[in-house]
């Protein structure tokens, strides 16, 4: 069995640029708002980045293909620089390539670097695009909402859930993340919504209304990475390390196979149990202190939080209701108001999620800093749709914990 | 001559009826004369329907209890076929996934196309002693406001021929050809121009229907008054009189069903004389004539075999599946008279890899998944490494054909958001009865009829157009399963 990546790198320091509709920044642009604030924060030079990942979903519609435009933008000093694309868990792939550089030995010093400039696109919503050959001649080319939207009629009918109740647990979840927010200077929307509003919303994919949907934003999000040795011998003092890297993706299963009921998202549950697994988790509830997950729509947090094991299967509306997963409940979800309202930029998503675990852990969240000491920080992407999937789980914490 | 006779019938009625009132009070601003046919409903074919995907319908409808490798050629009839240069019949060969090792052919040029891929049928069928499936199918091109717009409808029918007497067997036929042009089309255009409807019904029908009505009699050596179903599809009250003209019973004049589908041009001959078979008792004499650049007329006698033909949904059943409507912009939009914003989400490219869909043409056309042998499992699509990865079972998937299998939604959305010319689009993931899955769009769905556990039947339609280079891609979608009577 493998050791794990557990405490093997540390964040030497991260960066996001404030995400929302940039009209006043192309793709290079929001690289090096988040990729100036990440090299100040790990007090490094430019010249001691040896190896850089670029996470990029879109790449068509903004930068183009392969790894040079994050070279020119940073100015890199020729190092290698990989794109990576991997859907809405790009952002996280491109961590894990840093990651695993470094500890691999390869690289004292590496770049994740993710970007998505999605308001030139000229869509409201993702893009649509070709997933492939055989897909487009057989495959559903419906919208992003209305591929997780078939995991609420599911989940409903697995747990017996009424529509109704199942829709409020929904708002939930989305008025808590727009409530987040709003105390966050970089998000992309900021204002408070309340249920009403919320479940009166128009219908974008059954039942999925406008506020079960995460925003669409421009943004990126950096992280330089390094070993715990170089980073003490850098000065830095507390160190945030990484305790799992993990990626699952459906190896067709879910939609060619039996067993699969549609109401969860099986690659999560996979990456989860390995993510424990690498970063001795064994009381999800009690250890993970905060959680940043793919809450690209509201039923998606909440079967998440199911697949992630905080709750048990069919008891998420209950948990969501109660405020478990609140800014101030046990286990805070999206305390930066999450893809909902910080926004979704996708290639760089899971670096943004990395980044507010990152500043909740150094205590430095401002406004939304968590008052209880944070150790552990859990993030989540989700790729794909819950039939054809790529799930991403990275946990990082102070080290020692 | 070789016996031959009808071995099996079906035919496909549209779900959506357009209310003609509905479309006369549209425009009888700018023509008040419509009003004289605002009576009935006419069948109205939806987006993803077209000649091609009815013929489909028709044809397994037909085709219900019976072998489909016993079918030797499949001629498609058809004035509106949407291919000009690809065989559309070769389309419904792939649906019906059925073998390469038949023949195929495209019959057009004329309303009279239905019944002279019959006729033609009976002869290979005779001559050869093999079975053909002969389809008659359309969906009607006029232009708004027009008579035409009201009186016709959308539908296919289709007949299996094939030696011996079969449910209904062939008495005699006969040919008049001639080019009497009463309207005509030109290559590419999008509706027809029409003559004096005086002039089509007393020079036209009369002079060359009773020709081909007499000469047919006359070969079976009848009478006309031996006659039990006369079907002649024409303007209103044409039929009565050639039959008068013909000495044909006026109790046999079959109802043309133009208040409840309209006329569905070379379909038409033949949804007629479906709907005549389908309460048909042994020795009935039927008399079906088609009428276009000449007429074709065909005499059966029905046989004690009809009693056994396994159910079908045949005409009364499709209509039965009924839906009003009363949007008449429906009609426009879905025929292409009407441009109405798409949005920037129908500028995905939709080009075909033409090489791609020969590879994959009996997955993609002909529904046609994989089968481990081993296990049983089956999987949609067929994959080189069967799921669940064991590689001692490499490439011996078998075929499995699902597209008559009934399935249950197990999740559904209704997508606002994604581009569909009938917002809202339906999809979900579907279970296949035996196994096998897929996400699928779903057609002809309501909300009352969608719910994770109902039985959806699976339909050939048009999944999308390339409207750059004018291709259409076709694939299969779950339509809720009608709940039997």
């Amino acid at each position: 069995m493998a050791s794990g990546i557990k405490d093997k790198v540390a964040i030497l320091g991260m960066g996001c640029a404030r995400f929302g509709e940039r009209w006043d920044a192309d793709a290079d642009s929001l690289m090096v708002e988040a990729y100036l604030e990440a090299l100040a924060d790990a007090g490094i030079g430019a010249g001691e980045i040896e190896a850089a990942w670029l996470s990029v979903a879109f790449d068509a519609l903004n930068i183009g293909p392969s790894g040079v435009p994050a070279s020119i933008a940073l100015r890199l000093g020729n190092v290698p620089v990989t794109k990576v694309e991997n859907y809405c868990a790009s952002g996280t792939e491109a961590f894990r390539g840093a990651v695993y550089a470094v500890a691999s030995g390869a690289a004292d010093i590496a770049l994740a670097i993710g970007v998505e400039k999605l308001k030139d696109t000229g869509y409201g919503g993702l893009p649509v695009r070709t997933r492939g050959t055989m897909f487009d001649m057989v495959g559903v080319v419906g919208s992003a909402p209305g591929n997780f939207a078939q995991l609420a009629s599911a989940y409903a009918a697995r747990h017996g859930i009424d529509r109704d109740d199942l829709k409020r647990a929904m708002a939930h979840v989305s008025v808590k993340s727009h409530a987040n927010g709003a105390r966050n200077p970089k998000a992309h929307l900021r204002k408070v919504v309340d249920e009403e509003t919320v479940l009166n919303a128009p219908m974008i994919a059954e039942p999925l209304g406008l506020f079960d949907c995460c925003g669409v934003s421009d943004g990126a999000a950096c992280a330089i990475v390094t070993t715990p040795e170089i980073a003490r011998a850098l000065g830095k003092k507390d160190l945030v390390t990484v305790k799992a890297l993990q990626l699952a993706v459906s190896n067709g299963w879910e939609l060619q196979g039996r067993g699969w009921d549609g109401s969860y998202v099986h690659t999560t549950r996979i990456a989860a149990g390995r993510a424990y697994a690498e970063a001795e988790v064994t009381d999800p509830g009690r250890q993970i202190s905060l959680m940043e997950v793919h809450d690209c729509f509201s039923i998606t947090e909440l079967v998440t939080m199911e697949d992630l094991g905080m709750c048990p299967e069919g008891g998420a509306v209950k948990d969501v209701l109660d405020g478990r997963f609140d800014a101030d409940g046990a286990n805070p979800c999206q305390i930066d108001g999450g893809l909902k309202c910080f926004g979704h930029p996708v290639g760089a998503s899971g670096l943004r999620m990395i980044y507010e675990n990152y500043l909740q852990l150094l205590g430095r969240a401002g406004e939304r800093q968590r008052m209880d000491p944070p150790s552990l920080g859990l993030s989540h992407n989700l790729g794909g749709m819950p039939n054809q999937s790529v799930a991403a789980i990275a946990i990082v914490g102070l080290e020692g914990a | 001559m070789t016996e031959v006779g009808i071995v099996a019938f079906g035919a496909y009625v549209p779900r959506l009826r357009l209310k003609r009132a509905a479309v006369v009070a549209a425009n009888s601003w700018y023509a008040p004369g419509l009003r004289a046919h605002g009576k009935g409903e006419r069948a109205m074919a939806n987006w993803d329907e077209d000649a091609v995907t009815m013929a489909v319908e028709a044809a397994r409808d037909c085709l219900t209890g019976i072998d489909r490798g016993t079918v030797s050629s499949l001629l498609l009839a058809s004035s509106t076929a949407p291919f000009a240069d690809r065989q559309n019949a070769g389309i419904v060969k792939e649906a019906l996934a059925m073998s390469d090792d038949i023949a195929t052919a495209d019959l057009s040029g004329s309303q009279r196309a239905g019944l002279s891929a019959m006729v033609q049928g009976l002869a290979v069928a005779a001559a050869n002693g093999v079975t053909v499936l002969a389809i008659g199918s359309d969906k009607r091109k006029a232009r708004p406001a027009s008579e035409a717009e009201l009186v016709q409808g959308d539908a296919a029918a289709a007949v299996l021929l094939g030696p011996g007497g079969g449910v209904a067997k062939l008495l005699a036929s006969h040919s008049v050809s001639a080019d009497f042009v009463d309207h005509f089309r030109a290559a590419g255009e999008a509706a027809d121009y029409e003559w004096e409807a005086r002039w089509v019904r007393d020079e036209g029908y009369a002079g060359l229907a009773p020709r081909a009505i007499h000469g047919v009699l006359a070969k079976a050596g009848i009478e006309a008054d031996a006659v039990d179903a006369f079907i002649l599809p024409a303007p209103r009250g044409v039929a009565q009189a050639m039959s008068r003209r013909c000495g044909i019973r006026p109790e046999a004049v079959r109802d043309d069903l133009g208040q409840s589908v309209g006329h569905s041009g070379v379909a038409h001959p033949l949804l007629m004389l479906v709907h005549a078979l389908e309460r048909a008792t042994p020795g009935q004499r039927i008399l079906v004539a088609g009428f276009g650049n000449g007429c074709e007329a065909v005499l059966f006698e029905v046989t004690d075999a009809i009693a056994s033909l396994p159910r079908r949904r045949a005409v009364t059943g499709w209509l039965a599946r009924r839906r009003e409507e009363v949007n008449y912009l429906k009609l426009l939009a879905f025929s292409g008279h009407l441009e109405l914003e798409t949005g920037m989400r129908a500028e995905f490219d939709q080009k075909q890899p033409l090489t791609a869909l020969w590879r994959q043409r009996r997955a993609v056309l002909g529904l046609v998944g994989g089968r481990d042998p081993r296990t049983g499992e089956v999987q949609f699509p067929k994959s080189d490494i069967p799921l669940g990865g064991n590689l001692d079972a490499v490439g011996t998937l078998e075929d499995h054909p699902m597209a008559e299998l009934p399935a249950r939604i197990l999740s559904f959305t209704a997508d606002n958001l994604t581009y569909s010319p009938d917002p809202p689009c339906w999809y979900g993931l579907i279970d296949f009865e035996g196994g096998g899955r897929m996400n699928v769009e779903f057609c002809d769905a309501e909300p009352e009829d969608v719910a994770v556990g109902r039985e959806m039947r699976m339909m050939f339609r048009v999944k999308a157009f390339d409207r750059q280079r004018q291709f259409i891609r076709y694939f299969w979608k779950a339509a809720p399963a009608e709940r039997e009577a």
